[in-house]
Protein backbone atom coordinates (compact mmCIF):
# COMPACT_ATOMS: atom_id res chain seq x y z
CA UNK A 1 0.00 0.00 0.00
CA UNK A 2 1.52 3.80 -0.79
CA UNK A 3 1.59 5.43 2.35
CA UNK A 4 2.66 9.18 2.24
CA UNK A 5 4.70 9.40 5.83
CA UNK A 6 4.30 13.63 5.65
CA UNK A 7 0.55 13.81 4.61
CA UNK A 8 -0.45 11.26 7.59
CA UNK A 9 1.82 12.72 10.26
CA UNK A 10 -0.31 16.04 9.52
CA UNK A 11 -3.78 14.35 8.99
CA UNK A 12 -2.53 12.68 12.56
CA UNK A 13 -1.74 16.18 14.45
CA UNK A 14 -5.16 18.08 13.37
CA UNK A 15 -6.79 15.00 14.25
CA UNK A 16 -5.29 14.65 18.08
CA UNK A 17 -4.57 18.54 18.03
CA UNK A 18 -8.38 19.38 20.12
CA UNK A 19 -8.07 16.14 22.36
CA UNK A 20 -3.99 17.39 23.28
CA UNK A 21 -4.94 20.77 23.90
CA UNK A 22 -7.61 20.06 25.46
CA UNK A 23 -5.52 17.51 27.96
CA UNK A 24 -2.70 19.65 28.54
CA UNK A 25 -5.18 22.87 30.10
CA UNK A 26 -7.25 20.75 32.16
CA UNK A 27 -4.98 17.83 32.77
CA UNK A 28 -1.04 18.59 32.27
CA UNK A 29 -0.87 21.84 33.31
CA UNK A 30 -2.89 21.46 36.47
CA UNK A 31 -0.78 18.33 37.46
CA UNK A 32 2.74 20.14 37.27
CA UNK A 33 0.93 22.88 39.12
CA UNK A 34 0.03 20.86 41.66
CA UNK A 35 3.32 20.22 42.88
CA UNK A 36 4.84 23.57 42.29
CA UNK A 37 1.91 24.56 44.98
CA UNK A 38 2.25 22.11 47.32
CA UNK A 39 5.94 23.71 47.60
CA UNK A 40 4.52 27.39 49.13
CA UNK A 41 2.20 28.40 51.63
CA UNK A 42 0.54 29.80 48.87
CA UNK A 43 -3.63 30.92 49.37
CA UNK A 44 -6.37 29.05 47.12
CA UNK A 45 -6.08 31.68 44.89
CA UNK A 46 -2.85 33.96 44.66
CA UNK A 47 0.76 33.73 45.35
CA UNK A 48 3.22 32.18 47.57
CA UNK A 49 6.80 31.90 49.26
CA UNK A 50 8.59 28.91 48.36
CA UNK A 51 8.51 26.63 51.19
CA UNK A 52 10.41 23.65 50.56
CA UNK A 53 8.57 20.32 51.77
CA UNK A 54 7.11 22.19 55.15
CA UNK A 55 4.10 21.43 54.13
CA UNK A 56 4.87 17.52 53.74
CA UNK A 57 6.81 17.42 56.96
CA UNK A 58 3.09 19.09 58.83
CA UNK A 59 1.22 16.21 57.41
CA UNK A 60 2.06 13.56 59.69
CA UNK A 61 1.56 15.66 62.55
CA UNK A 62 -1.97 17.05 61.56
CA UNK A 63 -4.41 15.25 63.52
CA UNK A 64 -6.77 16.32 60.65
CA UNK A 65 -4.80 14.37 58.21
CA UNK A 66 -4.15 11.23 60.23
CA UNK A 67 -8.31 11.00 60.87
CA UNK A 68 -8.75 11.53 56.87
CA UNK A 69 -5.68 8.82 56.43
CA UNK A 70 -7.31 6.09 58.63
CA UNK A 71 -10.93 7.03 58.09
CA UNK A 72 -10.20 5.97 54.27
CA UNK A 73 -8.17 2.65 55.06
CA UNK A 74 -11.04 2.15 57.23
CA UNK A 75 -13.67 3.20 54.12
CA UNK A 76 -11.49 0.91 51.47
CA UNK A 77 -11.48 -2.24 53.88
CA UNK A 78 -15.16 -1.86 54.60
CA UNK A 79 -15.99 -1.69 50.66
CA UNK A 80 -13.96 -2.87 48.46
CA UNK A 81 -13.88 -6.75 49.53
CA UNK A 82 -17.48 -6.84 51.25
CA UNK A 83 -18.79 -5.24 48.23
CA UNK A 84 -17.30 -7.82 45.45
CA UNK A 85 -18.86 -10.67 47.35
CA UNK A 86 -22.17 -9.31 47.39
CA UNK A 87 -21.71 -8.44 44.25
CA UNK A 88 -21.07 -11.92 42.84
CA UNK A 89 -23.37 -13.13 45.55
CA UNK A 90 -25.57 -11.47 43.09
CA UNK A 91 -24.52 -11.99 39.92
CA UNK A 92 -24.58 -15.90 40.67
CA UNK A 93 -28.17 -15.36 41.50
CA UNK A 94 -29.51 -12.98 38.27
CA UNK A 95 -27.44 -15.26 36.01
CA UNK A 96 -29.57 -18.40 36.89
CA UNK A 97 -32.33 -17.03 35.23
CA UNK A 98 -33.32 -16.10 31.64
CA UNK A 99 -35.38 -13.71 29.07
CA UNK A 100 -37.42 -10.90 30.85
CA UNK A 101 -36.87 -12.08 34.28
CA UNK A 102 -33.40 -12.08 34.13
CA UNK A 103 -33.73 -8.35 32.60
CA UNK A 104 -36.19 -7.01 35.38
CA UNK A 105 -34.43 -8.46 38.37
CA UNK A 106 -30.48 -7.10 36.74
CA UNK A 107 -32.42 -3.77 36.56
CA UNK A 108 -33.50 -3.15 39.60
CA UNK A 109 -29.88 -4.16 41.08
CA UNK A 110 -28.54 -1.77 38.68
CA UNK A 111 -30.85 1.03 39.07
CA UNK A 112 -28.90 2.37 42.17
CA UNK A 113 -25.71 2.74 39.84
CA UNK A 114 -27.41 5.45 37.46
CA UNK A 115 -28.47 7.67 40.04
CA UNK A 116 -26.80 10.84 40.98
CA UNK A 117 -25.12 10.61 44.75
CA UNK A 118 -27.13 13.81 45.86
CA UNK A 119 -30.81 11.48 45.11
CA UNK A 120 -28.53 8.00 46.79
CA UNK A 121 -28.10 10.64 49.87
CA UNK A 122 -31.55 12.00 49.79
CA UNK A 123 -32.69 8.46 49.92
CA UNK A 124 -31.23 6.90 52.18
CA UNK A 125 -31.20 10.00 54.68
CA UNK A 126 -34.68 9.56 54.72
CA UNK A 127 -34.81 5.72 54.29
CA UNK A 128 -32.71 5.83 57.98
CA UNK A 129 -33.82 8.99 59.20
CA UNK A 130 -33.54 8.64 63.08
CA UNK A 131 -37.46 9.63 63.52
CA UNK A 132 -39.44 9.11 60.67
CA UNK A 133 -37.11 6.55 58.78
CA UNK A 134 -38.34 2.90 57.19
CA UNK A 135 -35.56 1.01 58.13
CA UNK A 136 -35.76 2.32 62.27
CA UNK A 137 -38.88 -0.20 61.87
CA UNK A 138 -36.12 -2.65 61.33
CA UNK A 139 -34.30 -1.37 64.57
CA UNK A 140 -36.93 -2.12 66.68
CA UNK A 141 -37.79 -5.34 65.23
CA UNK A 142 -34.56 -6.24 66.44
CA UNK A 143 -34.52 -4.98 69.54
CA UNK A 144 -31.71 -2.06 69.04
CA UNK A 145 -32.41 1.48 70.44
CA UNK A 146 -32.89 3.59 67.62
CA UNK A 147 -29.80 6.00 66.74
CA UNK A 148 -29.05 9.24 65.00
CA UNK A 149 -26.86 7.28 62.27
CA UNK A 150 -25.11 9.75 60.27
CA UNK A 151 -24.49 12.09 63.53
CA UNK A 152 -22.96 9.58 65.24
CA UNK A 153 -19.27 8.48 64.93
CA UNK A 154 -18.87 4.83 65.11
CA UNK A 155 -21.89 4.38 62.39
CA UNK A 156 -21.15 6.83 60.37
CA UNK A 157 -18.54 5.19 58.50
CA UNK A 158 -20.13 1.61 58.29
CA UNK A 159 -23.80 3.29 57.31
CA UNK A 160 -21.75 5.17 54.07
CA UNK A 161 -20.14 2.35 53.40
CA UNK A 162 -23.58 0.26 53.27
CA UNK A 163 -25.00 2.85 51.14
CA UNK A 164 -22.18 2.78 48.65
CA UNK A 165 -21.92 -0.66 48.07
CA UNK A 166 -25.61 -0.50 47.83
CA UNK A 167 -25.28 2.47 45.05
CA UNK A 168 -21.86 1.07 43.44
CA UNK A 169 -22.84 -3.30 43.58
CA UNK A 170 -24.57 -2.77 39.69
CA UNK A 171 -21.37 -1.87 38.37
CA UNK A 172 -19.99 -4.99 39.68
CA UNK A 173 -22.52 -7.26 38.93
CA UNK A 174 -22.19 -6.04 35.25
CA UNK A 175 -18.29 -7.41 35.59
CA UNK A 176 -19.43 -9.99 36.88
CA UNK A 177 -22.03 -11.50 34.78
CA UNK A 178 -19.90 -10.73 31.70
CA UNK A 179 -17.64 -13.00 33.56
CA UNK A 180 -19.55 -15.88 33.89
CA UNK A 181 -20.97 -15.72 30.28
CA UNK A 182 -17.31 -16.16 29.65
CA UNK A 183 -17.39 -19.17 31.22
CA UNK A 184 -17.78 -22.69 28.55
CA UNK A 185 -21.04 -24.31 29.19
CA UNK A 186 -20.05 -27.76 28.40
CA UNK A 187 -17.34 -27.05 31.73
CA UNK A 188 -20.19 -27.04 33.90
CA UNK A 189 -22.13 -29.71 31.95
CA UNK A 190 -18.76 -32.08 32.84
CA UNK A 191 -19.22 -31.48 36.24
CA UNK A 192 -22.33 -31.88 36.70
CA UNK A 193 -21.47 -35.32 34.86
CA UNK A 194 -19.27 -36.06 37.72
CA UNK A 195 -21.76 -35.28 40.04
CA UNK A 196 -20.10 -32.71 41.54
CA UNK A 197 -21.65 -30.53 44.21
CA UNK A 198 -23.03 -27.08 43.45
CA UNK A 199 -19.71 -25.60 46.26
CA UNK A 200 -17.73 -28.01 44.74
CA UNK A 201 -18.79 -26.72 41.11
CA UNK A 202 -18.57 -23.27 42.18
CA UNK A 203 -15.04 -23.83 44.28
CA UNK A 204 -13.44 -25.85 41.09
CA UNK A 205 -14.88 -24.24 38.07
CA UNK A 206 -16.61 -20.84 38.98
CA UNK A 207 -14.29 -19.08 40.99
CA UNK A 208 -10.60 -19.71 39.39
CA UNK A 209 -12.18 -19.12 35.76
CA UNK A 210 -13.78 -16.20 37.21
CA UNK A 211 -10.50 -15.00 38.98
CA UNK A 212 -9.63 -12.26 36.39
CA UNK A 213 -12.85 -10.55 36.48
CA UNK A 214 -12.68 -10.82 40.52
CA UNK A 215 -8.90 -9.19 40.55
CA UNK A 216 -10.67 -6.30 38.21
CA UNK A 217 -13.64 -5.18 40.22
CA UNK A 218 -11.42 -5.51 43.34
CA UNK A 219 -8.90 -3.15 41.53
CA UNK A 220 -11.27 -1.06 40.31
CA UNK A 221 -13.26 -0.61 43.49
CA UNK A 222 -10.13 0.00 45.28
CA UNK A 223 -9.19 2.93 43.12
CA UNK A 224 -12.27 4.19 43.73
CA UNK A 225 -12.91 4.12 47.19
CA UNK A 226 -9.52 5.53 47.78
CA UNK A 227 -11.18 8.71 45.89
CA UNK A 228 -14.11 8.50 48.09
CA UNK A 229 -15.42 12.44 48.84
CA UNK A 230 -19.41 13.11 47.54
CA UNK A 231 -20.80 10.54 50.00
CA UNK A 232 -19.28 11.32 53.30
CA UNK A 233 -19.17 14.73 52.42
CA UNK A 234 -23.21 14.91 52.01
CA UNK A 235 -24.13 12.89 54.66
CA UNK A 236 -21.70 14.91 57.21
CA UNK A 237 -24.41 17.64 56.66
CA UNK A 238 -25.53 18.22 60.09
CA UNK A 239 -23.28 15.80 61.74
CA UNK A 240 -19.41 15.52 62.63
CA UNK A 241 -17.81 16.58 59.60
CA UNK A 242 -14.35 16.43 61.81
CA UNK A 243 -14.90 13.04 63.28
CA UNK A 244 -15.60 11.45 59.30
CA UNK A 245 -13.04 13.13 57.11
CA UNK A 246 -11.91 11.46 54.14
CA UNK A 247 -8.65 12.31 51.66
CA UNK A 248 -10.35 14.45 49.59
CA UNK A 249 -12.55 15.47 52.03
CA UNK A 250 -9.38 16.62 54.28
CA UNK A 251 -7.67 18.34 50.51
CA UNK A 252 -11.56 20.06 50.31
CA UNK A 253 -11.11 21.65 53.77
CA UNK A 254 -7.72 22.80 53.68
CA UNK A 255 -8.26 24.62 50.41
CA UNK A 256 -12.05 25.71 50.01
CA UNK A 257 -13.01 25.99 53.81
CA UNK A 258 -9.78 27.44 55.14
CA UNK A 259 -7.68 28.52 51.92
CA UNK A 260 -4.52 27.12 52.14
CA UNK A 261 -3.40 25.82 49.31
CA UNK A 262 -0.09 24.99 49.77
CA UNK A 263 -1.42 22.38 52.65
CA UNK A 264 -4.14 21.16 50.50
CA UNK A 265 -1.67 20.35 47.53
CA UNK A 266 0.68 18.53 49.43
CA UNK A 267 -2.46 16.07 50.90
CA UNK A 268 -3.17 16.19 47.21
CA UNK A 269 0.36 14.74 46.06
CA UNK A 270 -0.10 11.97 48.91
CA UNK A 271 -3.26 10.70 47.63
CA UNK A 272 -2.10 10.65 43.97
CA UNK A 273 0.92 9.00 44.77
CA UNK A 274 -0.93 6.55 46.73
CA UNK A 275 -3.10 5.91 43.96
CA UNK A 276 -0.29 5.58 41.25
CA UNK A 277 1.48 2.90 43.47
CA UNK A 278 -1.56 1.05 44.23
CA UNK A 279 -2.68 1.22 40.44
CA UNK A 280 1.00 -0.40 39.38
CA UNK A 281 0.98 -2.58 42.07
CA UNK A 282 -2.33 -3.62 41.08
CA UNK A 283 -1.63 -4.11 37.65
CA UNK A 284 1.96 -5.86 37.90
CA UNK A 285 0.23 -8.59 40.66
CA UNK A 286 -2.56 -8.58 37.22
CA UNK A 287 0.52 -9.30 35.16
CA UNK A 288 2.47 -12.22 37.06
CA UNK A 289 -0.69 -13.79 38.03
CA UNK A 290 -1.96 -14.19 34.11
CA UNK A 291 1.70 -15.17 33.01
CA UNK A 292 1.50 -17.99 35.79
CA UNK A 293 -1.47 -18.97 34.55
CA UNK A 294 -0.17 -19.29 31.13
CA UNK B 1 -25.77 -40.77 36.35
CA UNK B 2 -27.55 -40.45 39.34
CA UNK B 3 -31.81 -40.26 38.64
CA UNK B 4 -32.85 -38.69 42.03
CA UNK B 5 -30.08 -34.99 41.13
CA UNK B 6 -31.91 -33.27 38.98
CA UNK B 7 -34.86 -33.25 41.15
CA UNK B 8 -32.91 -32.04 44.25
CA UNK B 9 -31.00 -29.47 41.81
CA UNK B 10 -34.50 -28.12 40.70
CA UNK B 11 -35.62 -27.52 44.74
CA UNK B 12 -32.32 -25.94 45.54
CA UNK B 13 -32.32 -24.19 42.39
CA UNK B 14 -36.25 -22.75 42.68
CA UNK B 15 -35.26 -21.57 46.26
CA UNK B 16 -32.09 -19.15 45.12
CA UNK B 17 -33.88 -17.93 42.18
CA UNK B 18 -36.58 -17.09 44.75
CA UNK B 19 -34.30 -15.46 47.24
CA UNK B 20 -32.18 -13.59 44.02
CA UNK B 21 -35.82 -12.14 43.29
CA UNK B 22 -36.74 -11.40 46.61
CA UNK B 23 -33.25 -9.67 47.16
CA UNK B 24 -33.83 -7.70 43.82
CA UNK B 25 -37.12 -6.17 45.38
CA UNK B 26 -35.41 -5.13 48.59
CA UNK B 27 -32.59 -3.59 46.77
CA UNK B 28 -34.89 -1.33 44.83
CA UNK B 29 -36.76 -0.24 47.67
CA UNK B 30 -35.28 2.58 48.98
CA UNK B 31 -35.96 4.21 45.42
CA UNK B 32 -39.69 2.94 45.73
CA UNK B 33 -40.02 4.13 49.00
CA UNK B 34 -38.32 7.61 48.18
CA UNK B 35 -40.85 7.99 45.13
CA UNK B 36 -43.77 6.84 47.15
CA UNK B 37 -42.99 9.69 50.24
CA UNK B 38 -42.84 12.27 47.71
CA UNK B 39 -46.42 11.72 46.94
CA UNK B 40 -47.99 12.14 50.12
CA UNK B 41 -49.25 15.13 51.89
CA UNK B 42 -47.22 15.84 54.80
CA UNK B 43 -49.17 14.25 57.58
CA UNK B 44 -49.00 11.00 56.08
CA UNK B 45 -45.05 11.29 55.31
CA UNK B 46 -44.65 10.99 59.19
CA UNK B 47 -46.96 8.42 60.08
CA UNK B 48 -45.21 6.39 62.64
CA UNK B 49 -45.96 3.07 60.86
CA UNK B 50 -45.33 2.03 57.36
CA UNK B 51 -48.14 3.12 54.52
CA UNK B 52 -46.85 1.53 51.07
CA UNK B 53 -49.15 3.33 49.10
CA UNK B 54 -50.74 7.04 50.15
CA UNK B 55 -54.08 7.22 51.22
CA UNK B 56 -54.14 10.45 49.66
CA UNK B 57 -51.94 10.58 46.58
CA UNK B 58 -50.47 14.11 45.80
CA UNK B 59 -48.02 16.11 43.68
CA UNK B 60 -48.12 19.52 45.83
CA UNK B 61 -44.18 18.48 46.72
CA UNK B 62 -43.59 18.46 42.84
CA UNK B 63 -45.53 21.91 42.53
CA UNK B 64 -43.54 23.05 45.26
CA UNK B 65 -39.96 21.42 43.58
CA UNK B 66 -40.79 23.25 40.72
CA UNK B 67 -42.04 26.34 41.49
CA UNK B 68 -40.16 27.19 44.78
CA UNK B 69 -36.64 26.38 44.01
CA UNK B 70 -34.76 27.09 40.92
CA UNK B 71 -35.05 23.78 39.52
CA UNK B 72 -35.69 25.25 36.33
CA UNK B 73 -32.37 26.60 36.11
CA UNK B 74 -30.74 23.40 37.75
CA UNK B 75 -32.48 21.26 34.76
CA UNK B 76 -31.17 24.06 32.07
CA UNK B 77 -27.96 24.03 33.91
CA UNK B 78 -27.39 20.18 33.91
CA UNK B 79 -28.88 19.51 30.05
CA UNK B 80 -26.12 22.03 28.94
CA UNK B 81 -23.34 20.84 30.70
CA UNK B 82 -23.87 16.97 30.15
CA UNK B 83 -24.40 17.59 26.57
CA UNK B 84 -21.35 19.79 26.16
CA UNK B 85 -18.90 17.22 28.20
CA UNK B 86 -20.95 14.39 25.70
CA UNK B 87 -20.07 16.35 22.86
CA UNK B 88 -16.53 17.11 23.31
CA UNK B 89 -15.38 14.32 24.90
CA UNK B 90 -16.46 11.39 22.45
CA UNK B 91 -15.45 14.01 19.62
CA UNK B 92 -12.21 14.20 20.76
CA UNK B 93 -12.04 11.18 21.47
CA UNK B 94 -13.09 9.62 18.29
CA UNK B 95 -10.48 11.49 16.14
CA UNK B 96 -7.31 10.76 18.87
CA UNK B 97 -8.65 7.17 18.70
CA UNK B 98 -8.52 7.03 14.85
CA UNK B 99 -5.22 8.88 15.06
CA UNK B 100 -3.95 6.30 16.92
CA UNK B 101 -5.48 3.28 15.90
CA UNK B 102 -5.13 3.76 11.87
CA UNK B 103 -2.05 6.16 11.37
CA UNK B 104 1.86 6.88 11.90
CA UNK B 105 3.39 9.76 13.16
CA UNK B 106 6.09 10.44 15.07
CA UNK B 107 4.76 11.37 18.73
CA UNK B 108 2.10 8.27 18.47
CA UNK B 109 4.07 5.98 21.57
CA UNK B 110 4.16 8.78 24.09
CA UNK B 111 0.62 10.02 23.29
CA UNK B 112 -0.68 6.23 23.72
CA UNK B 113 1.63 6.22 26.81
CA UNK B 114 0.25 9.17 28.47
CA UNK B 115 -3.16 8.39 27.36
CA UNK B 116 -2.81 5.14 29.32
CA UNK B 117 -1.11 6.72 32.04
CA UNK B 118 -3.63 9.29 32.93
CA UNK B 119 -6.25 6.54 33.24
CA UNK B 120 -4.45 5.94 36.89
CA UNK B 121 -4.39 9.56 37.90
CA UNK B 122 -7.26 10.66 39.96
CA UNK B 123 -8.87 14.10 38.91
CA UNK B 124 -9.96 14.32 42.86
CA UNK B 125 -6.22 15.64 43.62
CA UNK B 126 -6.88 18.01 40.70
CA UNK B 127 -9.84 20.27 42.03
CA UNK B 128 -7.13 22.77 43.71
CA UNK B 129 -5.63 23.88 40.41
CA UNK B 130 -8.98 23.72 38.01
CA UNK B 131 -9.83 25.81 40.43
CA UNK B 132 -7.79 28.21 40.18
CA UNK B 133 -7.52 27.41 36.39
CA UNK B 134 -10.72 28.53 35.91
CA UNK B 135 -11.04 31.73 38.42
CA UNK B 136 -7.98 33.08 36.49
CA UNK B 137 -10.18 32.31 33.20
CA UNK B 138 -12.92 33.91 34.71
CA UNK B 139 -15.18 30.64 34.16
CA UNK B 140 -16.67 29.69 37.83
CA UNK B 141 -20.50 30.23 37.56
CA UNK B 142 -20.50 29.50 33.98
CA UNK B 143 -21.55 26.00 31.39
CA UNK B 144 -17.81 26.26 30.08
CA UNK B 145 -16.09 26.15 33.93
CA UNK B 146 -18.31 23.30 34.53
CA UNK B 147 -17.75 21.09 31.68
CA UNK B 148 -13.58 22.24 31.13
CA UNK B 149 -12.33 19.90 33.99
CA UNK B 150 -14.84 17.09 33.15
CA UNK B 151 -13.46 16.37 29.84
CA UNK B 152 -10.43 13.90 31.27
CA UNK B 153 -12.19 10.30 30.11
CA UNK B 154 -9.04 8.69 28.56
CA UNK B 155 -11.15 5.06 28.75
CA UNK B 156 -13.34 5.98 25.59
CA UNK B 157 -9.97 6.92 22.99
CA UNK B 158 -8.98 3.72 24.74
CA UNK B 159 -12.19 1.72 23.72
CA UNK B 160 -12.21 3.50 20.50
CA UNK B 161 -8.75 2.25 19.53
CA UNK B 162 -9.88 -0.79 20.24
CA UNK B 163 -12.81 -1.05 17.89
CA UNK B 164 -10.51 1.25 15.32
CA UNK B 165 -7.95 -1.42 15.65
CA UNK B 166 -10.43 -4.10 14.60
CA UNK B 167 -11.79 -3.09 11.55
CA UNK B 168 -10.53 -5.03 8.99
CA UNK B 169 -7.41 -3.18 6.96
CA UNK B 170 -9.36 -4.75 3.66
CA UNK B 171 -11.50 -1.70 3.96
CA UNK B 172 -8.61 0.77 4.60
CA UNK B 173 -6.39 -0.47 1.45
CA UNK B 174 -9.72 -0.64 -0.79
CA UNK B 175 -10.62 3.71 0.59
CA UNK B 176 -7.49 4.63 0.08
CA UNK B 177 -7.02 2.76 -3.71
CA UNK B 178 -10.27 4.83 -4.72
CA UNK B 179 -7.97 8.09 -3.37
CA UNK B 180 -10.67 8.99 -0.56
CA UNK B 181 -8.99 11.12 2.00
CA UNK B 182 -8.53 10.44 5.74
CA UNK B 183 -11.40 12.53 6.53
CA UNK B 184 -13.90 10.58 3.99
CA UNK B 185 -12.37 7.07 5.58
CA UNK B 186 -13.16 8.35 9.26
CA UNK B 187 -16.37 9.69 8.50
CA UNK B 188 -17.60 7.24 5.49
CA UNK B 189 -15.83 4.40 6.74
CA UNK B 190 -14.83 3.95 10.48
CA UNK B 191 -17.58 5.94 12.28
CA UNK B 192 -20.43 4.24 10.33
CA UNK B 193 -18.70 0.92 11.19
CA UNK B 194 -19.19 1.79 14.80
CA UNK B 195 -22.31 3.64 15.42
CA UNK B 196 -23.03 1.29 18.37
CA UNK B 197 -20.16 1.83 20.72
CA UNK B 198 -20.62 5.45 19.95
CA UNK B 199 -24.06 5.51 20.84
CA UNK B 200 -23.45 3.39 24.48
CA UNK B 201 -20.36 5.92 24.92
CA UNK B 202 -21.90 9.01 24.53
CA UNK B 203 -25.14 8.02 26.67
CA UNK B 204 -23.11 6.79 29.51
CA UNK B 205 -20.74 9.98 28.76
CA UNK B 206 -23.96 11.75 30.02
CA UNK B 207 -25.13 10.00 32.20
CA UNK B 208 -21.57 10.48 34.32
CA UNK B 209 -21.62 14.17 33.39
CA UNK B 210 -25.32 14.36 34.56
CA UNK B 211 -23.91 12.73 38.13
CA UNK B 212 -20.97 14.67 38.26
CA UNK B 213 -20.84 16.00 42.09
CA UNK B 214 -17.59 17.38 42.88
CA UNK B 215 -16.49 19.67 40.63
CA UNK B 216 -19.98 21.37 39.47
CA UNK B 217 -20.02 21.91 43.43
CA UNK B 218 -17.01 23.72 43.28
CA UNK B 219 -17.28 25.23 40.22
CA UNK B 220 -20.39 27.15 41.19
CA UNK B 221 -21.32 29.09 43.96
CA UNK B 222 -24.93 30.92 42.49
CA UNK B 223 -27.64 29.43 42.84
CA UNK B 224 -28.90 29.94 39.52
CA UNK B 225 -26.38 28.28 38.17
CA UNK B 226 -26.17 24.95 39.53
CA UNK B 227 -26.38 21.81 38.30
CA UNK B 228 -29.65 19.71 39.76
CA UNK B 229 -27.00 17.39 40.96
CA UNK B 230 -25.53 19.93 43.31
CA UNK B 231 -29.06 22.02 43.23
CA UNK B 232 -30.88 19.69 45.30
CA UNK B 233 -28.70 19.32 48.31
CA UNK B 234 -28.28 22.93 48.66
CA UNK B 235 -31.67 23.89 49.52
CA UNK B 236 -31.91 22.65 53.42
CA UNK B 237 -32.90 26.13 54.17
CA UNK B 238 -35.94 26.63 51.37
CA UNK B 239 -37.54 23.28 52.12
CA UNK B 240 -37.00 23.34 56.23
CA UNK B 241 -37.89 20.14 57.68
CA UNK B 242 -40.28 18.87 54.54
CA UNK B 243 -38.35 15.49 53.72
CA UNK B 244 -41.43 15.16 51.01
CA UNK B 245 -40.41 18.11 48.89
CA UNK B 246 -36.59 17.67 49.25
CA UNK B 247 -37.63 13.58 47.59
CA UNK B 248 -39.59 15.01 45.03
CA UNK B 249 -37.14 17.26 43.48
CA UNK B 250 -34.05 14.26 44.17
CA UNK B 251 -37.08 11.88 42.00
CA UNK B 252 -36.59 15.06 39.61
CA UNK B 253 -33.25 14.83 39.62
CA UNK B 254 -33.02 11.38 38.85
CA UNK B 255 -35.60 10.90 36.32
CA UNK B 256 -33.77 11.78 33.49
CA UNK B 257 -30.69 9.45 34.15
CA UNK B 258 -33.29 6.19 35.35
CA UNK B 259 -35.14 6.68 31.85
CA UNK B 260 -31.57 6.77 29.99
CA UNK B 261 -30.85 3.82 31.42
CA UNK B 262 -34.19 2.17 31.22
CA UNK B 263 -34.57 3.03 27.59
CA UNK B 264 -31.29 2.07 26.29
CA UNK B 265 -30.55 -0.67 29.20
CA UNK B 266 -28.48 -2.81 26.68
CA UNK B 267 -26.40 0.24 24.95
CA UNK B 268 -25.35 1.43 29.15
CA UNK B 269 -24.48 -2.00 30.29
CA UNK B 270 -22.05 -2.52 27.36
CA UNK B 271 -20.69 0.59 27.93
CA UNK B 272 -20.23 0.04 31.50
CA UNK B 273 -18.48 -3.19 30.33
CA UNK B 274 -16.71 -2.07 28.09
CA UNK B 275 -15.30 0.98 29.69
CA UNK B 276 -13.94 -1.40 32.24
CA UNK B 277 -11.49 -3.39 29.99
CA UNK B 278 -14.33 -6.58 29.22
CA UNK B 279 -15.72 -6.98 25.82
CA UNK B 280 -19.24 -7.94 26.46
Amino acid sequence: MIRNPRKEALVAYLLIAPFVAIYGLIFIYPTAQLFHLSFTDAPLIGPGDFLGTDNYGRLPGDRRFNTALWNTAYFVALTVIPGAMIALAISLGVSRLSGRLQALVLALFFLPYILPVSVVYRLWDWTLNFQFGIAMHAFDLVGIDRVPIFKVTGWFMPAVAFVTIWWTAGFSILLFLAGLRAIPREIYEAASLDNASRWRTFRKVTWPLLWPVTSLVLTIQLILQLKIFDQVYLFSDGGRPNDNLVMVYYIFQRAFERDQGGRAAAAAVVLFLIVIVVSVLNFQLMRLSGSRNK
Amino acid sequence: MNLASPHRFNAIGFAITLVTVICAVLWAFPIYWGIVSSLKPDDEVVRAYIELWPDNLTFEHYVFALTQTQIGYWYMNSIATAIGVTVLTVGTSVFAGYAISQLRFPLRRPLWWLILASFMVPTQVLIINHFVLMANMGLLNSWAGIILPQLIHPVIIIVYKQFFDQVPTDFREAAIMDNASEWRILFKVYIPMNWGVTAALSIVTFIWAWNAFLWPFLAVTRTDMMTITVGITQTNDSFGVYYASELAAAVLAGFPVALAYLLFQRRVTEAITLSAGIKG
